[in-house]
């Protein structure tokens, strides 16, 4: 057998494969999306924050030739954008759903208005690491081609987990999540852990952003996201607000998206396209299967409007 | 720094009130009161439900700021702009309500809660120096659980040992007893009685139990819509002369005499093989049978989280039945709104705040949500009048002495014991042929327990059918004709009131049958 044909051996390794090189923007927004949450508040505006990074990102990579800056830049405009949201949010009697809503629209808007010039040049990649040196079969080298975002944001799900309970930040941040009354009655402000919450969460949804403009597919256009910012929201509930699960959830999301194109690659000609509503199957599938109308949604924060 | 360690060093506190007063709009809650609580004493605070002494130690904690007013501790002024500030000055409160945060664990509520602590925390080395500062304490508690996995009472003693862990001088007990069974709250107000003795602590408690500040307290100060209507040495008072400053000379409701039963009155709630599942969806409570006669009281004892919560919520239509047969007047009942129309039942859970009303709506509104779509005569109506709905409110807010700063104020805005007369108002009024009550007396001042447990009695030789539940034993030997114990999700016992013993009822209650 020839190394490049390896037949139905293919559709696991482009899943694989698909997995890591797809799952890094869901990874990165619902990882934001997390520590938002985890503070009480919900941020739908991720998708436009995502899509708002991207342009940033590349944008100032093809100005600047660095794509390291353009990472940062985008981060920079996550985090205005989450700022401006957890700004918004602490007026009485506004809500942060509906605010998250007019700011998606807010941020892919001003994208497209910004971004006209970018479609056509074109700016340097984010390095990869290539892992698949131990194989001479070029799907498995391809297949661990793995992007420096992808490790970081790996790393990031560790160390937000281990955070979580052992730092002060991540214990202030899930007393003010789960009650707002514990948390004043401790003398913290809600509102102010809040705006820095969202804040943060925006810079980590810009990069997943500058992933997506920056290595894969790695062009600016307006299609460039295909709503990964908003299925990152809905990880971040399947995942139970928990930064492992988030990974865990981005790799199967990315693992389900890339079944349509395995297949596609390997020969199969009809019905693959079936398999590219994979990741939304398998979400709805999910989150029916671990629902329950007796009981509260286990992990919820308690100051959640969705959990109330 | 380090855990604070078990040696309680520093030394009692003394705090004092002068002239405090606080309006809410033109509302005046608080109206110019001084109060001296002594260094190392025992101090109650008593009132009738909306009297304002949530208020008042609210306005000492830096939670309310009060309109005007002084606080002294140790005789020298202190400004306190929130919480922190008082804790600052060694001050701190256990609310009415829980403050622990439910998805936390105990270590993890104490540790957080501490004014310095360190940007990583050190799990092994905390957990030692918890483990240390928990063997100072009379009792143990689970410290690894979740906190909204622990039972009230847990809750309760968890929201102490916090205090005491962060080493306040001077703590406030807003009604800290009205979640324990009488076991747990003499070991707990114990606990407090001998850190006082001791000259550690200085404890401001709010109570509306005569026998709870007799047995612990040795001052108090009473207050009646605001002012400061008189203090004294517990031991030179008696539970008479204290009601008396707490409700001037009004007098107190006393209970209809009990009318004979009726033999063969009609069946008005039939309870059959009821099953369903609880919060976790890991126990599960079993009703074999259950009936209740028209005009007759059936208690249900049992120590809290045992199911009657659950029971309480499935006869509600709160909480799914997995399998059983509940009937009213010979009619399958599935608690719609429609049902409970057409069959006169009415139902009061615990906790009606979060259980039964809407916080935000306002008084009004609340009181009408049996009768906001119906006219005089029981039809339905297209167009609701607000008119009528205040007028009807205004009428029973009056017959039920709810004192509320408007019609127009939120629900949520009103004091513990007047929610609870708001939701009696609306749910005993109007014809009711099956009344299902649970706790109907927590929080309650004296008087309005006086009240409440007459209008039950008055229902009842009225005709209602009424289920009771209860956690007050007290309670259910004054006003029931039969009493089954609940344990462990079944009903393990039961007794007409002729028979009843205290001794056998406990050990039912306990399990140990
Ligand atoms: N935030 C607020 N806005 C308006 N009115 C308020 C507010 N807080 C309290 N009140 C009013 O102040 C009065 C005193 O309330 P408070 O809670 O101090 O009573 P309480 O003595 O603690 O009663 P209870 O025994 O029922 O707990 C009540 O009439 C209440 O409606
Ligand atoms: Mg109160």
């Amino acid at each position: 057998m020839d190394a490049g044909d390896i037949g139905w051996w293919g559709v696991p390794i482009a899943i694989v494969g698909g997995a890591i090189r797809v799952s890094t923007p869901f990874l990165f927004v619902s990882l934001g999306e997390t520590i938002t949450e985890r503070s009480g508040r919900i941020n739908l505006g991720l998708e436009g924050t995502l899509v708002f990074g991207a342009m940033t990102a590349y944008a100032v990579t093809v100005v600047t030739l660095s794509p390291w800056l353009g990472v940062l830049a985008a981060m920079a405009a996550g985090t205005l954008f989450g700022l401006f949201h957890g700004w918004i949010c602490k007026f009485p009697r506004v809500n942060d759903i509906a605010i998250g809503i007019a700011l998606m629209l807010l941020g892919t808007g001003l994208a497209f208005f910004f971004g006209k010039p970018f479609i056509q040049p074109s700016a340097p990649d984010l390095p990869a690491i290539s892992l698949g040196w131990w194989s001479d079969i070029p799907q498995v080298r391809a297949a661990l081609q793995i992007n420096v975002l992808f490790l970081i944001g790996a790393a990031l799900a560790l160390f937000l987990w281990w955070a979580f309970r052992t730092t002060r930040i991540g214990l202030v941040l899930r007393v003010v999540g789960d009650s707002s009354d514990a948390a004043r009655a401790m003398g913290l402000n809600p509102d102010t852990v809040r705006l820095l919450a969202t804040a943060a969460g925006g810079a980590l949804a810009a990069i997943g952003g500058a992933y997506l403009t920056l290595y894969y597919p790695g062009s600016w256009n307006e299609g460039v996201s295909s709503g990964q910012g908003l299925m990152a929201v809905a990880l971040v509930i399947f995942a139970r607000w928990n930064p492992l699960g988030c990974f865990a959830a981005a790799l199967l999301f990315g693992g389900a998206g890339a079944l349509g194109p395995a297949l596609q690659s390997v020969g199969v000609t009809q019905g693959y396209y079936l398999f590219y509503a994979a990741p939304y199957v398998l979400t709805l599938v999910v989150m029916i299967l671990t629902s329950s109308p007796g009981r509260a949604l286990a992990g919820a924060p308690g100051e959640l409007t969705v959990a109330k | 720094m380090s855990a604070i360690g078990p040696s309680a060093t520093g030394k009692a506190i003394a705090v004092e009130t002068i002239g405090m007063t606080m309006r809410f709009g033109t509302f005046t809650a608080l109206d110019d009161v001084s109060m001296k609580v002594s260094a190392g004493s025992f101090h109650a605070l008593l009132g009738e439900n909306g009297a304002g002494k949530s208020t008042l130690v609210k306005c000492m904690m830096g939670f309310n700021h009060p309109t005007e007013g002084a606080l002294l501790v140790n005789n020298r002024e202190v400004t306190v702009a929130d919480p922190n500030d008082a804790a600052e000055h060694g001050l701190g409160m256990v609310y009415q309500h829980f403050t622990l945060v439910p998805s936390l664990t105990g270590a993890e509520n104490l540790v957080i809660s501490r004014r310095n602590v360190p940007r990583v925390i050190d799990w092994a080395r905390e957990r030692k120096a918890l483990a240390a500062f928990m063997t100072t304490m009379p009792f143990d508690l689970p410290l690894d659980v979740p906190v909204r996995d622990l039972a009230a009472g847990e809750k309760q003693k968890l929201e102490i040992v916090k205090q005491l862990y962060l080493d306040r001088r001077f703590l406030v007990l807003d009604e800290p007893t009205s979640v324990l069974t009488p076991t747990e709250a003499h070991e707990v107000l114990g606990l407090v009685r001998q850190m006082t003795l001791a000259g550690d602590l200085t404890v401001l408690m709010i109570s509306h139990k005569f026998h709870e500040v007799t047995a612990f307290a040795d001052a108090f100060t009473v207050l009646r819509k605001g002012r400061f209507t008189g203090s004294g040495k517990v031991g030179e008072h008696d539970a008479r002369s204290m009601a008396a400053m707490m409700i001037g000379d009004q007098p107190v409701a006393t209970l209809a005499s009990r009318t004979p039963l009726v033999a063969d009155a009609p069946t008005v709630l039939a309870v059959r093989g009821l099953e369903a599942s609880d919060r976790t969806g890991l126990k599960t409570i079993a009703i074999d049978h259950v009936e209740v006669h028209a005009g007759e009281i059936v208690g249900i004892a049992g120590i809290s989280g045992n199911g009657q919560k659950e029971f309480t919520e499935v006869l509600g239509g709160q909480r799914a039945r997995r399998a059983g047969d509940i009937r009213v007047k010979g009619k399958p009942y599935g608690a719609t709104r429609r049902e409970t129309q057409e069959l006169a039942v009415r139902f009061i859970p615990e906790e009606p705040l979060r259980n039964a009303c809407a916080p935000r709506m306002t008084v009004a509104e609340n009181i009408a949500f049996r009768t906001f779509d119906l006219d005089a005569g029981g039809r339905r109506i297209s167009w609701i009048s607000v008119a009528a709905m205040k007028a009807r409110a205004a009428e029973l807010v009056a017959q039920f002495k709810v004192k509320a700063a408007s019609l127009a104020s939120p629900l949520q805005s009103l004091s513990g014991g007047n929610v609870q007369r708001a939701v009696l108002a609306r749910e005993l009024s109007g014809e009711v042929d099956l009344l299902i009550v649970a706790n109907p007396c927590f929080g309650l001042d004296f008087s309005a327990v006086a009240e409440i447990r007459a209008r039950l009695m008055t229902a009842r030789n009225g005709g209602t059918a009424v289920l009771l539940i209860s956690e007050d034993l007290d309670e259910l030997l004054e006003l029931s004709d039969r009493i089954l114990v609940m344990s462990d999700g079944r009903i393990v016992h039961e007794t007409p009131i002729a028979t009843a013993s205290v001794q056998t009822i406990g050990e039912y209650m306990a399990g140990h049958h």
